[in-house]
């Protein structure tokens, strides 16, 4: 970073490439979290399932040798998590916020004990398409690797926004989380489906920790999530449920998170702790201007627990 | 441990009957309150046996060690307590706002804006009697910690935020404030490889309780959660959080002020778990230093739901959670687990409490004829 040509033009550059590259777990899990609210419920357990994701991938990477499988096991590990999470939950009186928070530090525990011994090898990870040739800085073309999981989760937003709107599914879904009366008169077991939702969410919760583990921080160790799941679920929150919205709060976010690191490589170190809690505060900033006592949110699914 | 649990399951299920048949129906509900969590408790400690012994150790040797680090010597009784003591505060955390309805799960951020309001307070008073220090230290700690969390409470009360997500945020805020003053402005020189404040001086280290190497800490812990069991079951005030907690127009329509209610709720859950940041300064740390995000705060909650928000049931529960963790040390050595054995295991009690919720009032023999 001694790259005296660029000089402060590294730091919103930092933040660029921090919007690409940091955005996608936060992109992922929101997601994952926002077909699962629209159910009807509410997972907070998707921090655990991050890391859960992240240790099976780097682990399953590293056995394999495939990055690609690693990212696949993440998924599946994410969609078993959030079977368990809805399979408790269809349990009579049993409250969707506190398996949530049980599952959090079932997975994290989980995780940590499995990956004890994944914190020393280096597994393959996640390739990088090169979208800086153009570009003689170093900084620019740092900031332009892009991760094939981003296209995806791009995409995938859009996708989700157009289904929500037009497929089966996602009115189904939508019906769920709007009156589970509604979906039970249609002949459909609103259980099931958001087991499925719950599933899915868990599903697109692991692929974002394989993303840490295998492309960026890029290596297995206990600090590598902290809070970014829950963070991820706060975003739903203001998102308004919208996967675009979504989509575009994870870049933010993204962006907030590399400030920390990118003020650092220019020198400003004395505010680092502070700079790395920037999503957080961000979140909380953006849920006092959001959210109101006097009415509920526009576009929330009213059978949700937590905003009722 | 399964040898208490069992005992305690068999002495209610086999005695009591016999004894007077008219008691499970007067005390079922009760009965439902030990039963329950304790067979969850069981079924968590048999799963968490196969999930060591698909890992090739010996189940029986997993609950032997268990019991013996926990509970098996005078030694391993003195590291369960003193462990347990943290426990009974931040589990007060989260146990105090459920009696509103609110789900607060930030106790590990009140604890740490304790530890390090105590710590300024007993670096800005040095010199000062011992006794003064260590009573500004409390101050300190309870309002650093009290604040913290009433600051969840308000944004719930006044901007509809949602308390559980925001006070979790907060833990990652007052982490990141921790380690900024640490490394910054409240750093010691001298601790160089693991940053950390100045020390408050061995006179104004609160001590052990004579005759044993458990700190004063633990007394905090029984005074605040006896005091919390008053405040809610023999109060007025209690009633009223009560009421307000089970039905929230019916305590606007009779005029409870609600706000004030949930501040001063959020406040003194708040001030416990800071009292416990408080407790591990001025106990065993000395000084502060990111050796206190200890995880307390998170293992507070588990405490709290299994003693179903119970402040008195909080002291029996956090002295058998302070045993399990206390057991790590042995577990790891012994059988050569990993050290976040102790998290798994507590996962796996956790959603084994949370899924015999269903449970209640669906004992065969608990409901009585009718």
């Amino acid at each position: 970073m001694a790259d005296g040509s660029i000089g402060l033009w590294t730091v919103p550059l930092a933040v660029l490439g921090g919007a690409i590259r940091v955005s996608t777990p936060f992109l992922f899990v929101s997601l994952g979290e926002c077909i699962t609210e629209r159910s009807g419920r509410i997972n907070l357990g998707l921090e655990g399932t991050l890391v859960m994701g992240a240790m099976s991938a780097y682990g399953i990477s590293y056995l394999s040798g495939s990055p690609w499988l690693g990212v696949l096991a993440a998924g599946i590990t994410g969609a078993l998590l959030g079977a368990l999470h809805a399979g408790i939950c269809s349990l009579p009186r049993v409250n969707d916020v506190a398996v949530g928070i049980a599952l959090m530090l079932f997975g994290t525990g989980l995780a940590f004990y499995l990956g004890k011994p994944l914190i020393e090898p280096t597994a393959p990870r996640l390739p990088a398409i090169d979208f800086g040739w153009w570009s003689d800085v170093p900084q620019v073309r740092a900031a332009l690797r892009v991760n094939v999981l981003f296209l995806i989760g791009v995409a995938l937003a859009p996708i989700l926004y157009w289904a929500f709107r037009t497929t089966r599914w996602g009115l189904l879904i939508r019906t769920a989380g709007e009156s589970s009366d509604a979906a039970r008169a249609m002949g459909h077991s609103v259980l099931l489906i958001r087991l499925r939702a719950t599933m899915v969410g868990g599903f697109l919760a692991g692929i974002g920790g394989s993303f840490l583990s295998l492309f960026y921080p890029g290596s297995w160790n206990e600090g590598l999530s902290s809070g970014q799941g829950i963070t991820a679920v706060a975003l739903v929150i203001f998102a308004r449920w919208d996967p675009l919205l979504c989509l575009w709060a994870s870049l933010a976010f993204g962006g907030a998170a590399a400030l920390g690191p990118a003020l650092q490589s220019v020198g400003v170190t004395s505010g680092y702790h502070l700079f790395n809690a920037a999503p957080y505060i961000l979140t909380l900033a953006i849920m006092i201007i959001t959210c109101s006592p006097k009415r509920t949110l526009t576009g929330a699914p009213a059978e949700l627990s937590i905003t009722r | 441990m399964t040898t208490e649990a069992a005992d305690s399951t068999e002495a209610v299920g086999t005695i009591a009957p016999a004894a007077d048949p008219g008691f499970l129906q007067r005390h079922g509900a009760t009965i439902e309150y030990i039963l329950i969590p304790g067979a969850a408790l069981a079924g968590a400690l048999a799963v968490f046996g196969i999930f060591v012994a698909m890992f090739g150790k010996n189940p029986l040797d997993l609950y032997f060690y268990m019991y013996y680090g926990a509970f098996g010597t005078w030694f391993s009784w003195q590291n369960t307590l003193t462990r347990a003591a943290p426990l009974v505060l931040t589990a007060l955390c989260t146990a105090l706002p459920a009696q509103l309805g609110m789900v607060i799960i930030g106790g590990e951020g009140a604890l740490l804006i304790g530890a390090l309001s105590a710590t300024s307070a007993a670096l800005a008073l040095q010199g000062l009697p011992p006794l003064v220090v260590q009573i500004a230290m409390v101050i300190a700690g309870v309002t650093g910690g009290g604040l913290w969390i009433m600051l969840s409470g308000a944004l719930r009360q006044y901007r509809g935020v949602n308390e559980t997500i925001s006070s979790l945020l907060l833990v990652y805020i007052a982490l990141a404030i921790l380690n900024h003053l640490v490394e910054g402005m409240m750093r010691d020189p001298a601790s160089l490889n693991k940053p950390s404040t100045r020390e408050i001086g061995a006179a104004n280290m609160i001590g052990s309780i004579p005759g044993t190497d458990v700190h004063w800490g633990l007394v905090f812990g029984l005074v605040a959660a006896i005091a919390a069991y008053i405040l809610i079951y023999h109060t007025v005030f209690g009633f009223a959080a009560r009421v307000a907690g089970g039905n929230i127009r019916a305590a606007k329509i009779v005029g409870l002020g609600v706000s004030k209610l949930i501040l001063t709720i959020c406040f003194l859950a708040g001030g416990a778990a800071g009292l416990a940041g408080m407790v591990e300064v001025a106990a065993v740390q000395g000084r502060t230093n990111a050796n206190l995000a200890a995880g307390y705060g998170f293992t507070g909650i588990l405490v709290a739901f299994l003693a179903r928000q119970n402040p008195l049931a909080i002291i029996p529960v956090a002295i058998l959670l302070g045993g399990i963790s206390a057991s790590g040390g042995l577990l790891q050595r012994r059988l050569g687990l990993p050290d976040a054995s102790v998290l798994v295991l507590q996962g796996i009690i956790f959603v084994f409490v949370l899924a015999s919720d269903a449970l209640y009032g669906r004992i065969g023999f608990l409901k009585g004829k009718s």
